[in-house]
């Protein structure tokens, strides 16, 4: 605890000594009415680990995204994030701290990209928002941190003032994924980020994907339906099914030796090329 | 005379607005909801400014009305005379001699004083509104100071136009701590807002919202570090008055593309006349 404390602000290095959790999710419940969004979810997400959530449609992993990201407000639990000041229950603390988290420390990719980009705003402006919103007041700065940006997702200078409306769905989530991490974020929660684009972008995605979440040792919590994102991306895997927590592992260990009934008949589902 | 409670509006409803006047001014730059009544004029003629009026005025005000400046344009001699007829008070063109001046649009080129009342027709009171269209986000976005989107259109401007484009109705930052659409003034007016000696208080009839300045409320225009706030005017001089330091209309005055730059401010215009100034064209 001290320990944490005493670091400066920013420095990443006690995080590396994998001694706290960056997460710790315990007993998180979220019912719609007499529905179960998601119950008694609980885990712990260390440093620069990536953990993937799969399940079918309905099955309370959105619903458990938005919980933990502060979105929806869970009926009961607790998510317990390392801030650099110590670990704070994000459930608790007050909306504009929640706030804060969500543009510095959090990052959120949504599924369709028009949800987390704004669709009247340039690119630059879009991938500015963020340091505009936690203080940065120097144009120049933000441009520069907003062209460099669009370079490392691969799009080319030339559309940073653009509008995303005349960009590919690829380019848009590319867009939408440089927006989420120019601040530096420590923990990125992505909702289905390759659903809705087809198979060959898919694949340009998730490998820009691997490649800045290994760069930067990011954490991250993916939803997806798809194994084969989890395959490529996640180390560890949580199967969901009717809101409850089935079955977790290491990925390689779940999809190759499945255990629960469901994740037998999920991973048997798969079509095979 | 008789026929109307004086200035209209009857004791309730006034007593309604100055509360949320009150509470205005308490929080400077935050928009008070109020029970905004119908008017016997259409919305965006300053519904909302003549409340806030109403609701002001005593039977000894020197009341002076402008619209984008002029005295003698349709919107302020109809408002003017409605308060005339309404509240019997004394009306006057010169600013000096004005204890409350309507105005739409224009804050007067003669610098207010101690116990004067400047109240501003608001059309659209939220400046976050074109680039968040929920009002429970824009609430919430006032309640957490979470301004960031603000600055994001003024990005756009540079990007777009290679400096801040937006010439009227220029963000501000009150206190450091709301953020206040200052009415669709020119940018030009906006350093006036700052320090002002006078009360000045906003009213938005059809959004039903008040706000103000108390006098001298630290009032700081957006900007960006590389991208500082200049209030910018056309750079010739009066031609009528030849005053370089106003801000001026430019007047298109036959088809064959002559025009001529005048004051907007016809009091500050007339008087400067009246001392032997003269433009161009004067």
């Amino acid at each position: 605890m001290t320990q944490v404390v005493q670091a400066e602000a920013g420095d990443l290095s006690i995080f590396a000594k994998k001694k706290y959790p960056l997460l710790q999710v315990k007993g998180l419940t979220k019912r719609y009415g007499a529905r179960i969004g998601c119950a008694d979810v609980s885990f712990e997400l260390w440093p620069g680990e990536v953990m993937g959530i799969v399940g079918e449609s309905g099955s309370g992993k959105s619903t458990l995204l938005s919980c933990l990201a502060g979105h929806l407000a869970p009926d009961a639990g607790a998510v317990i994030f390392e801030t650099g000041a110590g670990p704070r229950d994000t459930v608790t603390m007050p909306e504009a701290e929640r706030r804060m988290l969500g543009r510095t420390d959090w990052a959120f990719v949504h599924q369709n990209p028009r949800d987390g980009l704004r669709m009247g705003v340039s690119a630059g402006g879009n991938v500015g928002e963020r340091l505009m919103a936690v203080g940065a007041r120097n144009y120049g700065t933000i441009r520069t941190a907003a062209l460099d940006w669009m370079a490392r997702v691969e799009i080319a200078a030339d559309r940073v003032d653009d509008r995303p409306a005349a960009f590919s769905g690829g380019m848009q989530q590319r867009l939408q994924i440089a927006r989420n991490l120019v601040t530096g974020p420590r923990l990125v929660f992505m909702d289905e980020p390759t659903g809705g684009l087809d198979v060959s972008v898919q694949a340009r995605l998730l490998d820009l994907l691997r490649g800045l979440v290994r760069r930067m040792g990011l954490s991250a919590i993916i939803v997806t339906h798809d194994l084969a994102v989890v395959r490529l991306l996640a180390d560890r895997l949580m199967v969901m099914k009717s809101g409850l927590v089935v079955e977790s592992g290491l990925t390689d260990q779940v999809l190759d030796d499945p255990q629960h009934v469901y994740t037998q008949l999920l991973v048997s589902s798969v079509l095979q090329v | 005379m008789s026929e109307y409670t004086f200035a209209y509006l009857d004791e309730q409803t006034k007593r309604m607005i100055r509360r949320a006047l009150l509470k205005a001014v308490a929080i400077p730059g935050y928009q008070v909801p109020f029970a905004s009544r119908e008017m016997p004029m259409p919305y965006g003629w300053g519904t909302g400014g003549v409340q806030v009026t109403a609701a002001c005025l005593v039977p000894d005000d020197v009341l002076k009305v402008i619209d984008q400046g002029a005295d003698d344009t349709t919107n302020a001699v109809s408002i003017r005379k409605f308060f005339q007829r309404t509240a019997g008070v004394a009306t006057t063109e010169a600013t000096a001699v004005a204890t409350i001046i309507q105005t739409r649009h224009r804050i007067p080129e003669t610098p207010l004083t101690d116990g004067q009342i400047l109240v501003y027709q608001v059309p659209i009171p939220e400046p976050l509104r074109f680039l968040e269209p929920r009002e429970t986000e824009t609430r919430k976005m006032h309640a957490l100071q979470d301004y960031g989107l603000m600055h994001v259109k003024l990005y756009e401007d540079i990007a777009r136009h290679g400096e801040i484009a937006t010439a009227y109705a220029y963000p501000v930052a009150v206190e450091g701590r709301y953020v206040m659409d200052p009415s669709p003034i020119p940018k030009f007016d906006n350093p006036k807002l700052s320090d002002s000696p006078a009360l000045q208080l906003f009213g938005a009839g059809r959004e039903q919202r008040i706000y103000a300045l108390p006098p001298y409320t630290r009032v700081v225009s957006l900007d960006f570090e590389d991208y500082p706030f200049a209030p910018t005017k056309a750079a010739q001089n009066c031609a009528l008055c030849g005053a370089s330091e106003s801000y001026l209309d430019e007047v298109i005055i036959d088809d064959a593309g002559g025009r001529m730059y005048v004051c907007s401010d016809t009091d500050y215009c007339a008087t400067r006349r009246g001392l032997g100034h003269r433009g161009a064209e004067g």
